[in-house]
Formats: structure tokens, sequence, C-alpha cells
């Protein structure tokens, strides 16, 4: 157990990205650890969908290193970064949604059965494992493999691609703002899940640019301003409004939002008019 | 888990549903107005014969539209493949089996091609068998008449090899209506049983997170193409076995038929969603419509009006089943 805590599972060291003439990120050092949240925060543009390409297997890092386990590896494509346990749940959940769940979740995987002389798709199989394996995760709205993956909330279907890396021998989580599309009830829902996959000893990266969701699942924070960590640090060392301002660079963004607020409630919830 | 209700809301949002009210209804419709040839053993091979031809080529072409493609080029590779085995088995009056092989491989061939354009390019897929439609179309009639001299090349097949592809029971019912059989259930196999299948259906429902997932998209791809590349040559060595010869301009017809019958079966034009039985019974829809209206006093030309309203009609419940087979899952206490 010293060992898990005294090694990350995946850690960024001294990583450089550029496109072209384009230096997009600088000097990256992030590390996450088994049952821990790293919360990457940052605005848009900041470098977030970058660092994500980065750690799943899209680009290559330019200059730098990704260690596993504490040793160096590249990743040529998304799918050898997933073979090594790093899964990517993109803000829609990544799935199909014209495809039934229990054949949605094993797209690629599917499980089989013998008949006569041939193989076939064991749909009752694939159904029944969909099913547990979401259920397990607290969803218990779901209860027929049969469904349509677009039927389900926003939150459903976040739980079921984050309940599938897991079924597949996850053990680094990268959650693309799974809460960013989602109403405050689906986005508890969501938070919830990433508790309970870090309970269960998934190291998860969750990145964001609310930070009243990170502030609820997050262990450590990582502030990324236009391309670089502007602030690293660890729960309960900052304020929501420090970290707001943070993301904002510097700006007194809290300020400029509790203005916003005072001036809505004074006149019935209206926000005040863009000149 | 599931009630008498459940049930039937499951029925009604198979996506299956809308294509069988309308081919009860395209039926009732000719059934009525077609008078009493119609409705027995003549009509019914009439139509019965036309599914078969558009409907082995249907097939393949469904299952590029559910992976998201589509496929123009079977019209050229139809008579590409009928002039090959003409070509070889009548012109130069080699074994016919040689002909037979020799079009069908015509027809792998441009699969192949098309599949490997469609990979390793980003050109849209439509674009793409166009070009290669109009390059077959153009070699089979350069080639043809620098071979045989004219437009059109002869044959007269062997007593054996005209009753596997082209003899006809009671001199109505033509023997492709049980290779149309064969090939719906070898496609309904692919597509609904085996686990290659569901690579289609992701594949058409996002091709990035499909590849992701570990799907070899690529080879999939190629292998749809070449499929529907072999059916359309496989309907060439048909009718140019019926029919003792082969002409350069058969064969367009196909390309908007086939595409045709899928959509009334159901299939979505944005890929992700279809099934065999759909594209099966949108084909029957599409030939009863086609041949029906020669049974009726009415002008023929309203046929083409009516598939014309069907194709519409079927674009517009499409979406609405589909719409409510996302929605209807939501509602579920």
């Amino acid at each position: 157990m010293s060992a898990t805590k005294s090694t990350p599972i995946l850690a960024m060291r001294g990583v450089n990205k550029s496109f072209g003439p384009h230096d997009v990120l600088h000097d990256i050092n992030l590390e996450v650890r088994a049952g821990e949240v790293l919360c990457l925060l940052g605005d848009n543009g900041a470098g977030k969908s970058t660092v994500i390409r980065l750690l799943s297997g899209v680009h290559r890092p330019t200059s730098g290193t990704i260690e596993l386990d504490g040793k160096p590896v590249g990743f040529d494509n998304p799918r050898a970064a997933s073979d090594l346990g790093i899964a990517t749940v993109h803000q829609f959940g990544g799935t199909f949604p014209l495809m039934t769940i229990g054949r949605s979740f094993f797209v690629g995987a599917e499980p089989t059965r013998r008949w006569g002389p041939f193989k076939v798709f064991d749909r009752k199989k694939a159904n029944a494992i969909a099913v547990k394996a979401v259920r397990d995760f607290g969803i218990t709205r779901i209860d027929d493999g049969d469904r349509l993956v677009g039927g389900l909330s926003g939150g459903e279907r976040q739980s079921l691609a984050i309940a599938r890396a897991v079924h597949f021998g996850a053990r680094v989580l990268i959650l693309d703002e799974p809460t960013a599309a989602l109403g405050v009830k689906q986005a508890s829902h969501v938070l919830r899940i990433v508790n309970e996959a870090k309970r269960r000893g998934l190291a998860v990266i969750f990145i964001t640019h609310q930070v009243t969701h990170a502030m609820a699942v997050g262990d450590h924070f990582a502030v990324l301003i236009r391309g670089a960590v502007a602030a690293d640090f660890r729960k309960g060392q900052k304020t929501r409004e420090e970290i707001t301002d943070l993301m904002a660079g510097g700006e007194a963004m809290a300020e400029l939002e509790a203005m916003i607020e005072g001036y809505a409630a004074s006149q019935d919830g209206h926000a005040p008019q863009v000149a | 888990m599931t009630d008498s209700r459940g049930a039937f809301g499951r029925v009604a949002r198979r996506p299956e549903t809308g294509s069988f009210l309308g081919l009860i209804i395209t039926y009732a419709f000719f059934a009525l107005f077609g008078g009493q040839v119609f409705i027995t053993a003549p009509g019914w091979s009439s139509w019965l014969n036309a599914a078969a031809e558009v409907g082995i080529v249907a097939l393949p072409v469904g299952l590029l539209m559910i992976a998201g493609l589509l496929d123009i080029s079977v019209g050229a590779v139809l008579p590409a493949s009928s002039l090959t085995v003409a070509i070889i088995s009548g012109h130069y009056d080699l074994p016919l089996p040689l002909g037979i092989a020799g079009g069908l491989a015509i027809g792998l061939a441009v699969g192949w091609i098309n599949g490997l354009l469609v990979t390793r390019t980003t050109i849209p897929s439509l674009i793409i068998t166009i070009g290669t439609m109009f390059g077959v179309m153009g070699l089979t009639l350069g080639l043809t008449i620098l071979i045989a001299g004219s437009t059109g090349v002869f044959i007269v097949p062997d007593v054996v090899t005209k009753s596997i592809f082209g003899s006809a029971i009671n001199n109505m019912f033509q023997v492709v209506i049980f290779w149309w059989a064969g090939f719906v259930a070898a496609v309904f196999f692919l597509l609904h049983l085996s686990p290659w299948g569901n690579w289609v259906f992701a594949l058409g429902g996002d091709r990035d997170s499909a590849r992701n997932a570990g799907i070899p998209t690529d080879r999939v791809t190629i292998q749809l193409y070449m499929l529907s590349g072999f059916a359309a040559a496989f309907v060439g060595v048909t009718q140019v076995i019926t029919f003792g010869s082969a002409q350069v301009a058969a064969g367009s017809s196909f390309i908007f038929n086939s595409i045709m019958c899928v959509v009334i079966g159901g299939v979505l034009l944005t890929g992700g969603a279809g099934s065999v039985v759909g594209i099966v019974l949108g084909t029957i829809t599409f030939a009863i419509v086609n041949q029906g209206i020669f049974f009726t006093r009415l002008d023929p030309n309203i046929g083409s009006i009516i598939i014309g309203a069907l194709l519409l009609i079927a674009v517009l419940t499409n979406d609405g089943f589909r719409k409510l087979a996302l929605s209807a899952s939501t509602k579920k206490a």
C-alpha cells in the first residue's frame, strides 16, 4: 500500500507540446495516485483538452515524459493507452445513442456463444453484465439492457461510460467535462459516481471549469492558464473564490460574480443587461 | 420484467413497424385497384422477381448505410459483371464457371477499391463511389467495344448453370428469389447475430469511438464495400444467364432503387440504425409499387409519384420512430 501511496499511477514530467509554431503546453508536471481525484481546472483554451489528448494517446508530447507506475511510456494511439488501463470518457459519454445498452457496453469486445457451427453475439450475457455494472455504481433506474443508450439521461450516459471503463479494467479514469452539459441533479449523480470510482481505488482525472463540482470530489487541484500549471494545491488549501480568481487569470472573477448575483437578487432574478 | 404494455411498446418502438404498416397499406391499395391478377400467382411473381433482384443489392447497400456510408457504384458493377461473364464465356467461349468467377471478381475488386479510397481519404463516400461508378462504366464500355466490337454481347448458358442462376418456376417465379432468400439469411446473421454486426452499428454511430473501442474500422469498411460489389456482380451474373445477353447500359436503375428500398425499410440516412427485416419489407413495398402499377388502369407515371411519396413518408417516419425510441425509454418509471 505504501508503494502505491508514493508512486503515482500516472504522471506528466516536464511535458511540452507544440503544434507547429504554436506552443500549447509548457513544462506541465502533474501526477495522480490510486484512490485520488485530480481536478484539472482552467478556462476555455487553457490547454485542458491537449492534456487529455496527451494522456489518452491521441497526441504525443513534443518533449518531456509521461510515466505510468513510475516508468516512462509512449502511447502510439488511444487504443494503446486504454490497453494500459487509461480510459477517457468524453462529455457526451462517447457512446452510441442508437445502440442498446448491452450492445454499446461491449462494442469491440462482444461476448459470444456457440450456435451450431457459428459464434453469435450473446445478447443476454451482454445485457446482464452491462446492467449489473451500471447498477453497482448506484444507477438503479437502468434495469433493461435492450433499452437504447440515447433514451438515457445525460448523467446516466456518463455513468454507463464510466461503468464500462471500470468493467474493462481501467485504473485511470480521465473525465472530460462530465458535468458541463448536465443539470444540477444529473451532475450530482455523476459526482457520486466519481466518488464511487475513487472508493474503488481508481485514479481519476476530472477536467472541469465548474469549481463547485471540482471541490465536491477533488483531493488535488491543478489550475491551467495559457498552457502552464498556474497553481497546484491540495484539498482545503484554497477557497472557492480564490480558485475562481485563479482560473480567470487573476482577475477578480469572484467579485464580479458576487456583483451579478447581488444585482439579480434585487431585480427579480434578471441579469444585468449587456450594453 | 416485461409486461404486455412493455411488449407492445417495444413493438411500436421498433423501426420496422412503420415499414410493415407501409407494406400492408401499399399491398391493400394495389389489391384493390390491380384487379384479380395482382393477388394471384402472376401478380406475386412479378413483384417478387423485381424485389429479389433489387433486394440482393439493397441488403449490402443497407449495411453500408447503417455504417454511415453510401455506394453508388453498384449501378456500374452490375453491367460490368454481366459483360465480363458474356465476354469470357460468350465471346471467347471459355467455361461458364470461369466467366462467373470473373464477373464476381470484378464486383469484389471494385468494392475493394471503394473501401480503400473511403478509408484512405477524407472524401465523402458518395463522391468516391460516384467516381468509381463513372470509371467502371467508362472502362466497361470501352473494353467491350474494343473486345467484342459492340455494346451488347451474347451468351448461351449450359442447362445446369441456367437452372441454378436463370431458371423460372412455372415460367413465373425466377430462381433469383431463392438466392435473395439466401442473401437475406446470410446478411441477417452478419448484422444481427454475429459480433461483426455490432461493429457495423458502432461504425455508423461514431467512427472515432468505434476505432478507440478496438474495432478495425478500416477493415470493416472495406469488407462492407466488397460485399456490396459482390452482391451487385451477383445480380449481374443472374441477369446475363437469364437473358442470354449483356448490355452496357443495364443497371443504373439499381442505384436509386436500392437506396430507396433501404430508406423505405427504415434505415436512417445518417447511419447507426436499421435492420435486415426492415430492408426486406422496404424492398417488397418498393417492388409492389413498381410492378403493381402495371396491373392497375392508372398511368404508369403515377407509380413514380407513389414511390416518391413513400420515400418522403419513410424518411419522416424513420425520424419520428427514432425520436420515439429515444424518448419512450426515458419516461419509464
